[in-house]
């Protein structure tokens, strides 16, 4: 499949290819996303879903094919926190927050600014930081949580003060993993009203297995399996789509 | 550990040195209360130990670098010390030579390597002893923390450090004293190093220092840059998709922490008169892990309580049951491991939920 890029495209991969031990894990990948959009990503186990977020932000370095964010940007030259700074935030499929620390803190340590040492030696809370956080508190519903470690709260809380972390960074585009796993159902909706509002200034991918929780989303989807794009579309389209119907039931 | 702890342990050391200068020189040697000036030397010693210690849980407890090498920049800022005061010796060697050290006259040097210039002058030894630490750490940190070295691999190339030095400075060609080290120092600043008072002096310089490098490394881990810390250490791959560079934060502490454990070793040796390659011995690094271990990884006034007792028990043990020694140590790390993973403040602050400074780090690896 042959792309011709778009204007006003956030994400662009082009023909991206990473093997592991000879295991093909993406396989000339191509997908564009537009600025503002939210994508949902699906997929059976091995499609190669976590290995495209691993090529967005650094983690993994594609042997053939090129990444490129925003206008001009390659990310297959940067590393995760030069990403990172550019506006790309992660939330991990395990949800990943600082247990020892407060949720309060966690989100502090979030809340885009300067990194390096020379400042975080000095740094104390500023107002607008305080008014911040608390904003960013109200909006993952964990107010009444901000001074419990976090590495105390529930799962589906962690999963919450993951994304109120992705917020703080105030990225440009979100990547979001699995985000409803494990979540009640009450939590799963919550979390799409979650991510629904998110996308009013924000791109977002949301890698998802819930296909429930995905026409919930009611966005654009792009199925992966073995490493490449299967179909695109929307949710109806993608699951009356006979080769997404064979891979997901099987052969 | 709690604001507290700080607190009571800053008093403990300054107060039990102050008190140790005055029944020393305050007193008449047959007084009762006369602090004999072995009392003094050995107290100064201890909180030498305490400084390395407290070095130790900085890398250790708040970074999660386990470095088992960490003596090695206290040896390094002790020979610095060492090399100032052979200079102070003078004419006064057996040999009588004005600049060159006994040990180089025997063996038939001709001049003073290059090294060895301007470690006549106390300020240039000073620094050295921060700067040539502080370097190793800094080109040592760089290659391992930019590669992504952590964990037990971290730790087995860190013994690999102090085990090379240690040999290096075995070698009489490194024109260090070889095996016998740096010794027979006659004074420092002028002063005789015999002399009760500079013995005195020398502790309260120990205190002081002790009680500095404790209030700024706790104002280090509970500041913001603290909180990176501890977040890199828990979950270093979370930081980086934050923007944070982990290798920048580990580098800053480690050197700092290579810094302060070379002033340990400059006031340690006029203290205990002799430096020589057995301080890089691995035991050595090792021992500093039990005491940081012992006296609660992760809480700092834990580490300079564990280096004062353990060491204390040291003192007694070698001295009645000598060969006893190395199996109680063993067995003390095994079981505080086991039994104690908060070490003694952990206990402490069990027994009276303190709250601590900061989160409190997994047991240990």
């Amino acid at each position: 499949m042959t792309f011709t890029k778009p204007q006003d495209t956030i994400l662009y991969l082009d023909g991206v290819s990473v093997s592991f031990d000879g295991f093909r894990a993406l396989n000339d990948l191509s997908l564009y996303m537009e600025k503002g959009e939210m994508r949902a990503v699906i997929g059976p186990n091995g499609a190669g879903k976590t290995t495209m977020m691993d090529v967005i932000t650094g983690k993994t370095r594609p042997d053939t094919g090129r990444v490129v964010f925003g206008k001009d940007i390659d990310l297959t030259q940067l590393d995760e926190p030069a990403i990172a700074a550019l506006g790309i935030g992660r939330k991990f499929q395990k949800p990943t927050v600082f247990e020892p620390h407060t949720v309060w803190d966690n989100l502090l340590l979030s809340l885009a600014g300067d990194r390096r040492p020379r400042f975080t030696l000095w740094a104390r809370q500023t107002g607008e930081e305080q008014d911040r956080i608390a904003e960013i508190l109200t909006t993952i519903r964990l107010m009444d949580q901000k001074d419990r470690r976090a590495g105390d709260l529930s799962h589906g809380q962690k999963q919450w003060l993951e994304i109120g972390m992705l917020l703080a960074q105030e990225p440009e585009l979100l990547l979001v993993d699995e985000p409803v796993a494990g979540m009640t159902d009450a939590e799963t909706e919550q979390t799409a009203e979650l991510l629904r509002e998110i996308n009013r200034t924000k791109s977002v991918v949301v890698v998802e297995h819930d296909m429930e929780f995905v026409r919930a989303l009611g966005v654009k989807v792009t199925v992966l399996h073995e490493g490449s794009m299967l179909s695109e579309g929307s949710i109806d389209y993608v699951s009356a789509d006979p080769r997404v119907v064979e891979v997901y039931l099987g052969r | 550990m709690s604001r507290t702890t700080t607190t009571v342990t800053l008093f403990l050391v300054l107060g039990l040195s102050v008190l140790l200068t005055v029944l020393n020189l305050g007193t008449a040697p047959d007084a009762a209360f006369h602090a004999p000036t072995y009392a003094v030397s050995l107290t100064g010693k201890y909180l030498t130990f305490a400084i390395l210690a407290l070095s130790v849980d900085l890398v250790w407890g708040f970074a999660g670098i386990l470095s088992l090498g960490h003596a090695a920049f206290f040896a390094l800022g002790g020979y610095a010390m060492g090399m100032y005061l052979m200079r102070q010796i003078g004419p006064r060697g057996v040999y009588g030579n004005a600049i060159l050290p006994d040990f180089m006259v025997f063996l038939n040097y001709k001049a003073l390597p290059w090294y060895w210039l301007g470690f006549d002058n106390a300020i240039y030894a000073m620094l050295m002893a921060v700067v040539v630490p502080g370097v190793i750490a800094l080109v040592f940190g760089w290659l391992a923390f930019r590669s992504r070295v952590s964990g037990v691999y971290l730790s087995i190339i860190t013994q690999a450090l102090t085990y090379a030095l240690l040999l290096a400075f075995f070698r009489n060609d490194m024109g260090l004293g070889g095996n016998n080290g740096l010794t027979d120092f006659k004074d420092m600043f002028g002063l005789p190093l015999q002399a009760d008072a500079t013995r005195c002096g020398l502790l309260v310089a120990s205190a002081v220092i002790l009680c500095l490098q404790l209030l700024m490394t706790r104002y280090l881990v509970t500041s913001r840059f603290g909180k990176v810390l501890i977040a890199v250490r828990d979950t270093e791959s979370r930081t980086r998709f934050l923007g944070y560079r982990p290798e920048h934060y580990k580098l800053f502490v480690f050197v700092l922490s290579a810094i302060m454990a070379g002033i340990g070793g400059a006031l340690y040796v006029p203290q205990v008169g002799i430096i020589n390659p057995g301080e890089f011995s691995p035991a050595n690094s090792i021992e500093a892990v039990i005491w940081v271990a012992v006296g609660g990884r992760g809480t700092l006034a834990g580490a300079v309580l564990g280096a004062i007792l353990v060491n204390v028990g040291k003192t007694f043990f070698t001295a009645a049951l000598p060969e006893l020694w190395l199996f109680a140590l063993g067995a003390l790390f095994i079981l505080v491991t086991l039994l104690l993973p908060g070490g003694i403040l952990g206990l402490l602050s069990r027994g009276r939920k303190a709250k601590p400074i900061t989160p409190a780090p997994e047991p240990a690896e």
